[in-house]
């Protein structure tokens, strides 16, 4: 019992030390750690500030929720919208105010209350076989059509991003008609749905489908790695809904902890997420869209052309959440 | 049983079972609140399917690695065979792999856009998936195969070392009646292991029960996916702590149905165990065929998904090579020391209490201390979560009160929460196997010593610990490795800045590239060997 309570009192030791440590930042974040601390080092040149992360896929607003107003969280990164919006329904952020933000980054990326902020953007896109199918104009709802009976993959319904899209239709048709349409994508899979997004392009090069939905930087990635480089090229990549409404359009985005120890260089730190330099950075890297206006996607990425991009505020997208994985369940999408 | 315990070690225990049970606790809270029909939308679409899937899964899985580790666990123990030596600790690798780069390794290699049903399609002409036929890769039974593979270990050393702690004594009088080495398998060693059996087979459930990133690479929804569906997607946390409860349920009837069944059952046992003359001489056929056993089990739930490992490691070396493995090593590695260490002495404490005492309040502490290994990941994370904020804010506020500054986040912020998390979770393993070790020692032994006016100290020092020496060995070397592989809670939990080998797999898999983490992965792997080589020697020279 003895040396047990040595070694309690050794680790506590341990962490008061570094919890007093005071001055670096801290992010929290739901991207990868390998994503963004090339971006952070090049904060950390620029400003002398330290940055520590602490990755997680689920249950981020949780952990800061429990710490309340002890919590060490400066900014929170997350990889897509749905996390945004908890973190705000939770009350977690706190608004920013900053010119140069709102400057860079166009009013239907950010809160109007200025309590969270997209920083990248992807396209939900429709893969199809350069074989089989052709390059092609299509709609999401015409996923749901005779035409494409057995010829679809996809991932999980209940990926975020799938859910995002179904959000995105009940925002736009309603409830009833999505989930009529839901039923006919299900009755359209060539498999029950499984694996990630690349594996959908995988399937097509295989032939065991001709459509796939994915989203669009998979795809870029996917021409950098040597190995997935042919899967890649045996699909079109092609921006849905170009005729009517435009592309499903997912974010990632960020957020100033509500009890943040250290605001003005979290700020700062916010602010330089939006600069040219990190948009640049997330382009090159990750293959996103950046947010801010000026800055150019990679070559790679622009070259798959200009795009009309659904103009439907991101929030909207949060309203519909919910719904969107009642009626996931109610068709049985999954099984 | 026999002892008037004194009243302190009771307290002992209760305290030990009241603090692993506190997240739990705080997740039966959370189950009660209203959850606004959340709940009952999902019984009514999914969820009956969900029940169906887990409940067949776990009963797979419990089945299905019982089947693969009992031959191994008895060409081990009581036959002599060439590489029996090293099969031993051979047999135990699948364990330092994480089951779902097991998963991924094989899914990707099975499925229809895998290398293997290319090949085929390649050699006869085949042009789409209708002209032949291959199992669905992403089912129920091959989730269920490649799960039996990688947990079958827990059974198979809990039942080896349950057949090389039975008394030579019944072996010699089985021989003498007449049985042959069959009959007295069947008659005598199986029935006498059963204990040790029931343990490893309901860790295994329990395992497979909270197990989500494996389930998931085989598009197979179980309760754990509406677990994660309900809190995140639907944001009700109150839903999932149900759905957990329920989850709890099944697990426990399924073990107490198995404990009911065996209540009149008793075993006991002096000393005199094996000894390498009672092994039993393979003749070569019999030999061979043991060997290929062993071998072609471990080819299929090590060797090959470690050999695709290591050509994504090399393929992928400058894009995995990170110089802070030794670092993330160093953390994976204490962390699991710490947690085994405390996990053991805590069981010790806890069985020590069991078996002396009369109580059946002290019964059921020990019982209830396992729970926490039925749960998610990250579910548990967030139980551990509440508790643990509760105390930081209460130091906190102490010491605002006394006009000095707190110290911020002392048990959330650091390590504590990540330590205290791995032993609410991975207790249930290391009273798993000090439970099959105690039920051999009789109780004759403890009255003896009490009659010798041992105290209770005395009597867990100087004859139970000598003799539970391998069941502790047993349970460090599962939790350890356990605590090596665990991620869902690690993720949540670290401190800042805080980065382990799983951790780091982890952020490449969850990119979509395990490629890029396979490094990463052979390091755990590599890491957890050590321990597992040197525990084993250990078993080997306590005999």
């Amino acid at each position: 019992m003895k040396l047990l309570n040595n070694v309690v009192l050794l680790g506590l030791a341990g962490m008061t030390f570094s919890a007093t440590a005071a001055d670096p930042l801290t992010v929290y974040s739901y991207r990868q750690a390998f994503l963004v601390e090339p971006i952070l080092a090049k904060f950390t040149e620029q400003t002398g500030v330290d940055v520590n992360v602490v990755f997680a896929k689920d249950g981020i607003a949780e952990r800061i929720a429990r710490e309340g107003r002890l919590s060490p969280a400066d900014v929170v990164l997350t990889s897509d919208f749905s996390r945004l919006m908890e973190l705000v329904e939770k009350d977690l952020v706190s608004p920013v105010n900053s010119p140069a933000i709102d400057e860079n980054i166009p009013a239907q990326y950010r809160s109007p209350n200025h309590d969270w902020y997209a920083l990248t953007m992807r396209v939900r896109n429709v893969y199809s076989s350069k074989e089989r199918t052709g390059k092609i104009d299509i709609d999401y709802q015409d996923l749901a059509s005779e035409q494409y009976k057995g010829k679809i993959c996809t991932r999980s319904g209940k990926h975020p991003y799938n859910i995002a899209l179904v959000a995105s239709m009940i925002a736009h048709d309603g409830e009833a008609k999505t989930k009529t349409w839901l039923e006919g994508v299900k009755a359209n899979l060539a498999r029950k749905p499984q694996g990630n997004d690349r594996d959908q392009v995988l399937a097509i090069k295989e032939g065991l489908c001709d459509i796939a939905i994915g989203n669009s930087y998979y795809y870029g990635k996917m021409m950098m790695d040597k190995n997935q480089k042919s899967w890649a090229e045996a699909v079109y990549i092609n921006f849905p809904n170009q005729q009517n409404r435009g592309a499903h359009i997912n974010v990632s985005g960020m957020a100033l902890a509500k009890h943040a120890p250290n605001k003005d260089n979290a700020i700062k730190l916010m602010e330089f997420l939006t600069s040219n330099v990190a948009q640049g950075m997330y382009a090159e890297v990750n293959m996103e869209y950046p947010v801010k206006a000026d800055v150019a996607p990679s070559k790679l990425v622009a070259s798959w052309g200009d795009f009309k991009a659904d103009s439907l505020p991101v929030y909207k997208l949060a309203e519909n959440h919910q719904a969107a994985i009642k009626l996931l369940d109610e068709v049985k999408f999954d099984l | 049983m026999i002892l008037g315990l004194t009243r302190s070690w009771s307290l002992i225990g209760y305290l030990i079972t009241a603090v692993l049970l506190l997240p739990l606790l705080a997740l039966i809270v959370q189950a009660t609140q209203p959850d606004e029909a959340v709940f009952s939308h999902l019984f009514n679409t999914v969820l009956p399917t969900y029940i169906y899937n887990s409940l067949q899964l776990m009963l797979l899985v419990g089945g299905g690695s019982l089947v693969i580790a009992l031959p191994a666990a008895w060409f081990i123990a009581r036959c002599e065979f060439p590489g029996r030596r090293y099969f031993q600790w051979l047999l135990l690798l699948p364990l330092a792999m994480p089951a779902y780069i097991v998963a991924y390794v094989y899914t990707d290699m099975l499925d229809y856009a895998g290398p293997v049903q290319r090949a085929m399609r390649a050699w006869f002409e085949w042009q789409t998936p209708h002209d032949y036929y291959f199992p669905a890769i992403r089912s129920i039974g091959c989730a269920a195969i490649v799960l039996s593979l990688v947990l079958f270990p827990y059974i198979y050393l809990l039942a080896r070392t349950a057949f090389m702690e039975q008394s030579s004594h019944f072996l010699h009088a089985s021989k003498v009646m007449g049985c042959g080495p069959w009959r007295s398998f069947w008659r005598l060693a199986l029935p006498m292991a059963r204990p040790a059996l029931a343990v490893g087979v309901a860790l295994v459930a329990m395992e497979t029960a909270a197990d989500f990133a494996t389930v998931s690479y085989f598009a197979v929804p179980t309760l754990t996916t509406a677990v994660y569906d309900t809190w995140l997607g639907y944001g009700s946390l109150t839903a999932a702590a149900k759905l957990s409860a329920i989850m709890l349920l099944v697990v426990f009837s399924m073990v107490g149905v198995e404990r009911f069944a065996r209540r009149k059952q008793q075993l006991f046992q002096k000393q005199s165990k094996m000894s390498e003359a009672d092994r039993y001489q393979l003749a070569p056929a019999k030999a061979w065929a043991a060997w290929s056993y062993c071998m072609g089990l471990i080819a299929i739930s090590f060797l090959l998904p470690f050999v695709v490992l290591c050509t994504y490691a090399v393929d992928y070396f400058s894009e995995s090579w990170d110089d802070r493995f030794l670092q993330y090593s160093i953390n994976s590695l204490y962390i699991a020391a710490i947690v085994s260490f405390i996990c053991v002495a805590l069981a010790v404490v806890l069985m020590f209490v069991r078996r002396v005492s009369p109580r059946r309040s002290d019964q059921l502490a020990s019982r209830l201390s396992s729970t926490g290994y039925a749960l998610p990941g990250t579910v548990l994370a967030i139980g551990v979560l509440v508790p643990l904020t509760y105390a930081d804010f209460a130091i906190n506020d102490l010491m605002a009160w006394f006009g000095a500054k707190g110290p911020g986040l002392l048990f959330t912020g650091s390590v504590f929460a990540l330590i205290f998390a791995f032993c609410v979770r991975f207790i249930a393993i290391a009273i798993g196997s000090l439970e099959s070790s105690y039920k051999r020692i009789s109780p004759s032994l403890d009255m003896a010593s009490i009659t010798l006016g041992q105290s209770p100290r005395q009597l867990l020092r100087n004859v139970h610990l000598p003799l539970l020496r391998k069941g502790m060995f047993t349970g460090a070397l599962l939790v350890f490795i356990e605590s090596m592989k665990e991620l869902p809670a690690a993720l949540l939990l670290r401190p800042i800045g805080f980065e382990n080998l799983a951790t780091n797999v982890f952020q490449f898999v969850s990119d979509e590239k395990l490629e890029h983490g396979a490094l990463a992965a052979i390091v755990i792997v590599l890491v957890g060997l050590v321990p597992l080589i040197y525990l084993n020697r250990s078993l080997e020279q306590s005999r």
